[in-house]
């Protein structure tokens, strides 16, 4: 797996500290939903940094050769702000990928698909609730949550793609919640076991968030009577609390 | 040598000498493929099964009056973050293995939660890898692995298995969870072996 250089094609805001990259790159060899890829930025002295960042795309095969990639801008990190900020269309950007094969959802996998995620941890799970809409024939719920509405990544997207039959969207504010919503608080055992697939099920759960929101939420589970076999988990940033 | 990054100037890292690739962190991030297990040390147990099928048991007990070991090393994540001079209790596989009768080259860690990594023997010899149960003075908190965790700090930190709970002592290497799954069936990072063919 070497270094190519993509290019950006299109940059969306999603929120005030969240940017989509589009990448235009030529050989990519196509993806799983919920793979990564490394991102590598070098100074003109040859100071390089590099960082892991969840494709937030499906692949399949008629994009042309066009990935997604949405950041969240991490405070005082060094490659994030440049990706959110700085970086421009027509740039190019060295990526290497995909890498990973566990955080993966595949078209073929039976039973349905459980995707709850925190913040920016959204991001490999609409890779997979992409691929869903193209070849998925399960039912999927996400479980999204967020601080408040204009926390919200893929607004529109995540609109159209819930207009599906097969589709349940429900979004959680742990802040402060939209009008005609009275529910802020975190992802709780209530919460759980209204809105996401029961034990009996067989669903297999994805849950990507910071620390702290993946280890709560994954005891959660674990505690309702899901099988930790069929939990599977990407975790991000510092642990919350004492260890 | 690759591109420049238009307006990419960096924060260095002040001449800390840390692997390729890497920065440098004060926290402790977590990497973990499923839930945490949460074990009791009443029910812990650690195996070693050698090649001939042969079984070494320590209960928590057994493991705490073994010798201990304060350890200071850094660490290295193959999601990029390096720790430095991170201080451990643990009992060294030295001592563990010490009376292990075995001629094998290369051992799987089994976890809790069904983790495994594999490495090879040599690599936890020589005062190379700990079974820590201390972290930073404190019992090892469950989620960074808990009561019990492997410590190989010379390779990435996947191979130090969280909640580690037996070593299967093989002839032949076999491939554990991660390595399954795209990464390097090594892992140095001074190498920077973070993927397959690597």
């Amino acid at each position: 797996m070497s270094w190519q250089v993509a290019t950006v094609a299109d940059v969306r805001r999603e929120t005030e500290t969240a940017r989509t990259i589009v990448l235009d790159v030529p050989d990519w060899p196509g993806h799983l939903a919920g793979q990564h890829l490394d991102v590598r930025l070098t100074a003109d002295d040859g100071y390089r940094a590099s960082r892991s960042y969840s494709i937030a795309s499906a692949w399949d095969g008629s994009d042309g050769s066009t990935i997604e990639l949405t950041v969240e801008q991490v405070p005082d990190g060094e490659v994030s702000p440049y990706l959110v900020d700085v970086l421009k269309v027509g740039d190019p950007l060295e990526i290497r990928g995909p890498v990973g094969g566990w955080f993966v959802w595949k078209p073929e996998q039976e039973g349905p698909v459980q995707l709850i995620g925190g913040g920016s941890g959204v991001v490999p799970l609409r890779a997979m609730l992409r691929a869903h809409a193209v070849a998925g024939t399960t039912p999927v719920r996400l479980l999204y949550s967020v601080r408040r509405p204009e926390s919200v990544i893929y607004v529109s997207d995540l609109k159209e793609l819930a207009s599906s039959d097969d589709v349940d969207v429900r979004l959680v504010y742990t802040r402060e919640a939209p009008a005609g919503e009275p529910r802020v608080g975190r992802i709780d055992a209530e919460l759980i076991e209204q809105y996401a697939f029961k034990p009996e099920d067989g669903a297999t759960t994805y849950v990507c968030g910071p620390t702290p929101f993946v280890e709560t939420v994954a005891d959660l589970l674990v505690a309702a009577g899901h099988d930790p076999a069929r939990v599977r988990t990407e975790r991000f940033g510092p642990t919350g609390g004492p260890r | 040598m690759g591109i420049v990054s238009p307006g990419f100037t960096g924060r260095r890292g002040g001449g800390t000498d840390l692997p390729p690739g890497q920065y440098l962190t004060h926290e402790f991030p977590v990497l973990s493929a499923g839930p945490t297990p949460h074990i009791l040390t009443d029910h812990w147990e650690f195996t070693v099964t050698t090649e001939t099928g042969e079984k070494y048991k320590w209960d928590w007990a057994a493991l705490t009056a073994l010798p201990a070991e304060e350890i200071t090393k850094d660490i290295h994540c193959v999601t990029r973050w390096s720790k430095l001079q991170t201080t451990w209790k643990g009992v060294s596989l030295d001592t563990l293995l010490a009376d292990v009768e075995t001629g094998a080259d290369f051992a799987m860690a089994h976890s809790y939660g069904g983790y495994t990594t594999n490495l090879p023997l040599e690599d936890l010899l020589d005062g190379q890898s700990w079974i820590a149960y201390e972290y930073d003075g404190e019992p090892l908190h469950a989620e960074h692995g808990g009561p019990a965790r492997l410590l190989v700090p010379h390779l990435y930190f996947w191979k130090s298995a969280k909640w580690v709970r037996g070593l299967v002592l093989s002839d032949s290497e076999d491939l554990g969870f991660w390595e399954t799954a795209g990464y390097h069936e090594y892992g140095d990072p001074w190498k920077e072996q973070r993927y397959a063919g690597d």
